[in-house]
């Protein structure tokens, strides 16, 4: 670190200087087969396992482009209200690296496949902000380096392992126009962003948008200018020179490492010093960045058209077609869901933050009031998610279970209680929910001569109950529930215990 | 005719009449490729054609053949005719180099196309040929493993970058062998060696598991010593390929119909344009002396000559040494020592990697990488491979305009018969002039062939005749190829490769 080794808090930070940034998002395409060969495209095999002639670049070996990684593309080049180009290229990136199985990538330089877009992102008190898309490009993954020996990192590692299973996997890299005027809602724009294109490709089904196993990863450009003098036009400021943060894989990370950011660089340019143009690491143990590579080291990529690939030409009628599929915008769909709902702002908020959305109204489609469904998903499997430190949609219960439970409860087959332990026999893999009512015995007791017998049977070793409940003290019948529940485990309809007691009292419910 | 019990006069045959011979029961595919095997063992110690000779494979091959046969089971046309594959070809089982040092003892997973075409037309594979190293030259003097000699005077070079399958059909060490053509590489060879070379259409036959050189210039094709031959090992590398993308999904054309047509019918309103660039100064005169016999044979089976200008491909040279290098230099990266191949290991990765291709690359090789960085940087790029692809559509309207006055244009194939070795090894800019009336048709993507049309008078040494015909019309190439082809083998008295001095037999 240079001589300002003090950070400037955020919010001084964009009260000096006006921000610009810019994010960069490479989503990682779930198509069966990767981006130029048949191999599959999976994740957490055996390393070196999913390659073959094209992905391991063998010599003589040629790409052919997957039709359904061009579809996912084109699809989510609509969503984000691009135009799509007549014909695109693919291009060669030119750079050494292990992981590189040719040495070169193949990407899209000067005609992406989309271009020219503008995505709505809804901020969490309601305020909309319009962030312009420059455009959205295919390519392919490179492989994965793991450095063996010394702290993990390149340096000080004895030797390098290559595992070219995601080479080649197909990705499509999201890049945004400079986002200006966001002041001090900067790091929060730059996180909805990210969470808006996370939601937009699940919704697509072409990604399952997992930040933290890399298949969605954004790199933050930041830069900081002077505050325009009263009167004068903050867009006529030239830029600041700016830094990248790169392969940020948390929506938490992109908030907190623009924090980092901007108070590092406003350090520097209130003591005077250049911000360096340099691409950055962010570091999520330290919520810091450190530099990487710097612009006067920047790489000549040498792009060209691949001249080993045709140029994707997509038909009008079949972008039309694909604009038919598209799905409803992640923002409005939440303003109609919490609508039909009835949900409150913060109950919608948590059960998005939970990933709880799809699961709620799966929920509902198979019979659940959105209320009991919410309950379930927020409440009991929040907690079981968390302690067993896995999201909701990983857990082993489906809608439709929670959708037949709550039918049971509502039904008064099983009451609360006995949901839960009926809920826990999903979880354990015992069936669905009636089977694990049937199979545990689960059922509420609800024939009346059980109940009255196992009263009686109460009552008679505390007779004395039903004087007090004669002389007004109602509440004296809990005694004799508790008693009742405990004789039956629990299986008794408490609030049918209650009445029969009373009658036998002579008193009305 | 050919007495096919004795060995020698075998190899002298065609592959067709190789191909009759088994149908016929008067030679077994074992016999033929032991009898060329044993000419390889023969004479290529001073030829040095191949770099692998695979010759326990294709016995077995053709023991298979021969078996298959004898049960009446129905077998490709060319079944059990040996051939040879130039070593850009990966090939499962035998080494693959392209001739460089950097891929030396490289056993490659996986069969090119082309190869697994052979494989299916139960052709023995002989061994893979000599080149240039990764197809950059015209001399195979650029071989990691040493230079292809001429069997004409083995003190000449073969052509190249395919000498290795130019000089093994005329040294008699196979019938067929397969070559490509990314400046001239099938053509300028077989011009040398009085030889038959095609360069089919661009994208008429799948580059998959060819070593790329640059890879919108490459094109496999056919070499032989007959037009015919040419054809029906051309009909049997093409069509296309789901592995390549730039393959041509049309049906391979008739060229052995074509070839047919051609010797039995004549020329009779063909009409034929020389390109007026495309000789003059700069051609030797016995090889300009043999194209005006040539055309003399053309009009006489009844074509009508008419001479055509395009006067872009002056430009030709100068884009190809722009886009070849270019994409040579991005095609060449992935030999990094990481994967396959050699591996000179330093402290560090970068270091390593500068190490081995440091070693591994000739000088050659390391010259087309650098041209090829530097147009491709930055602040070049529009300056360099830009406008040689705006050259390149230039000469793609010359070629549209000529044929609009003709069906085919011919020319001589190389300026020049073949220079003595170490002539020109340290002159690349003459080295590349003998490419001069091949190049355009890689740049256009137009079918090229180039049969014998002789040797010159004041050397004795062959000269090459070319013709080209638009995209698509392989076939026109085969059908005037042919009849010339019959016309000039009648003035001699026999294929031009017969008239080559005999080569030292090794005891
Ligand atoms: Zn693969």
């Amino acid at each position: 670190m240079t001589a300002a080794t003090h950070l400037v808090g955020y919010d001084d930070a964009m009260k000096a200087f006006d921000p610009v940034f810019g994010i960069e998002v490479h989503v990682e395409l779930n198509t069966k087969t990767k981006m130029f060969c048949g191999c599959e495209n999976t994740f957490g095999n055996e390393p070196n396992t999913q390659v073959c002639p094209v992905c391991l670049g063998l010599p003589g070996s040629m790409p052919v482009t997957n039709e359904k990684a061009v579809e996912s593309a084109i699809r989510l080049g609509l969503a984000l209200g691009c135009s799509i180009r007549e014909s695109s290229r693919f291009a060669r990136k030119n750079y050494f690296y292990p992981d590189l199985a040719k040495d070169y990538q193949i990407s899209q330089y000067d005609e992406p496949t989309s271009y020219e877009g503008e995505l709505e992102v809804v901020l969490d008190d309601g305020t909309v902000v319009m962030i312009g898309i420059e455009r959205a490009h295919m390519e392919e993954d490179a492989g994965k380096n793991t450095h063996v020996g010394g702290t993990g990192g390149i340096q000080g590692a004895s030797h390098s392992l290559v595992d070219y299973n995601r080479g080649g996997v197909p990705l499509v890299e999201i890049v945004t126009k400079p986002i200006e005027g966001m002041g001090e809602r900067t790091a929060e724009v730059a996180r909805a962003y990210v969470a808006t294109i996370r939601d937009i490709v699940r919704a697509l089904g072409i990604s399952d948008g997992r930040m933290e196993q890399g298949r969605l990863r954004a790199d933050v450009n930041l830069s900081l200018r002077p505050k325009a003098a009263d009167g004068e036009d903050q867009s006529a400021v030239p830029f600041g020179k700016r830094s990248e943060t790169k392969n940020i894989n948390s929506l938490r990370a992109v908030e907190r490492s623009i924090h980092y950011e901007a108070g590092r660089q406003a350090a520097l340019l209130l003591a005077g010093q250049p911000v360096v143009q340099e691409t950055r690491h962010w570091h999520e143990d330290t919520s810091s960045t450190t530099p990487g590579r710097s612009k006067e080291e920047a790489e000549e990529y040498r792009y060209f058209p691949e001249p080993d690939l045709l140029p994707v030409e997509p038909s009008r009628e079949w972008i039309e077609e694909l604009r038919a599929t598209l799905p409803e915008h992640p923002a409005k769909m939440r303003a109609r869901l919490r609508e039909e709902w009835g949900f409150s702002d913060l109950e919608m908020r948590d059960a998005v933050a939970a990933d709880a959305l799809t699961l709620i109204a799966d929920t509902v489609a198979a019979g659940a009031a959105p209320q009991a469904a919410r309950k379930w998903w927020m409440g009991e499997l929040a907690r079981t998610a968390n302690e067993q430190d896995v999201t909701l949609p990983e857990l082993p219960v489906t809608p439709a279970h929670i959708a037949e439970l709550q039918r049971l409860v509502d039904e008064g087959k099983i009451n609360d209680k006995l949901a839960r332990q009926a809920l826990e026999g999903v979880l354990a893999g015992e069936g669905s929910p009636a089977e694990v009512v049937a199979s545990r015995g689960l059922e509420v007791v609800s024939d009346d001569s059980a109940l009255e017998a196992a009263v009686d049977d109460a009552l008679a070793s505390q007779p004395e109950v039903l004087d007090k409940i004669r002389e007004g003290k109602v509440q004296a019948a809990g005694a004799i529930v508790g008693a009742v529940m405990k004789a039956t485990r629990g299986q008794a309809d408490a609030g049918r215990v209650r009445e029969i007691i009373l009658a036998r009292a002579g008193v009305e419910g | 005719m050919t007495d096919w019990t004795d060995p020698t006069q075998v190899t002298r045959a065609s592959a067709l009449e190789m191909a009759d011979a088994m149908r016929a029961g008067t030679v077994t595919s074992v016999e033929l490729v032991q009898a060329h095997l044993d000419r390889i063992a023969a004479v290529d110690g001073p030829v040095h054609a191949f770099l692998y000779v695979n010759a326990e494979e294709a016995l077995a091959t053709a023991a298979a053949v021969d078996a298959d046969r004898a049960t009446g089971a129905a077998l490709p046309l060319l079944a059990g005719v040996p051939i040879a594959i130039k070593d850009v070809l990966v090939t499962k089982g035998m080494p693959t180099t392209a001739g460089s040092r950097i891929l030396e003892g490289w056993l490659p997973p996986y069969d090119a196309t082309v190869t697994a075409k052979v494989r299916a037309a139960r052709m023995p594979i002989l061994g893979k040929t000599n080149m240039d190293e990764f197809a950059m030259g015209s001399s195979t003097e650029h071989s990691g493993y040493g230079p292809t000699h001429n069997p004409w005077d083995l003190e000449r070079i073969p052509g190249g970058s395919g000498g290795g399958s130019s000089a093994s059909l005329a040294a008699w060490e196979t019938p067929l062998a397969i070559g490509s053509d990314t400046g001239g590489s099938i053509r300028q060879p077989a011009a040398v060696t009085g030889t038959v070379g095609v360069k089919p259409t661009y994208g008429g036959v799948s580059r998959y598991g060819a070593i790329a050189l640059a890879s919108s210039l490459d094109q496999l094709g056919p070499c032989a010593r007959t037009v015919a031959d040419t054809a029906a090992l051309h009909e049997v590398m093409g069509g296309h390929d789901v592995m390549d993308a730039t393959s041509l999904d049309e049906p391979v054309p008739s060229c052995l119909e074509a070839a047919r047509d051609g010797a039995a019918n004549g020329l009779a309103g063909v009409r034929i344009g020389v390109v007026k660039e495309l000789g003059g100064e700069g051609y030797q005169d016995g090889v300009k002396q043999r194209f005006e016999e040539g055309l003399d044979h053309l009009r006489a089976l009844g074509a009508e000559i008419v001479e055509v200008s395009c006067p872009s491909f002056k430009y030709a040279l100068a884009a190809y040494y722009l886009i070849l290098p270019s994409e040579a230099s991005s095609n060449l990266a992935k030999f990094d020592s990481v994967r396959f191949g050699l591996r000179v290991e330093r402290d560090t990765i970068e270091k390593t990697m500068g190490a081995t291709r440091a070693e591994g690359f000739g000088d050659e090789v390391k010259r087309r990488i650098i041209l090829g960085t530097y147009a491709l940087s930055a602040g070049y790029y529009d300056a360099y491979y830009g406008s040689a692809q705006k050259v390149r559509t230039l000469i793609q309207r010359d070629f549209a305009a000529a044929f609009e006055q003709a069906d085919v244009l011919v020319s001589p194939t190389a300026p020049t018969t073949p220079f003595k070795i170490g002539e020109r090894i340290d002159d690349p800019l003459a080295m590349y002039l003998n490419d001069v009336a091949t190049i355009p048709a890689n740049l256009a993507g137009i079918p090229g062939m180039s049969l014998p049309a002789g040797v010159a008078p004041e050397d004795g040494l062959p000269v090459g005749f070319q013709i080209l015909a638009p995209a698509h019309e392989d076939a026109r190439l085969y059908r005037i190829g042919a009849a010339l082809e019959k016309a000039l083998v009648a003035q001699w008295g026999g294929p031009l490769a017969s008239l080559a001095p005999e080569l030292e037999v090794a005891p």
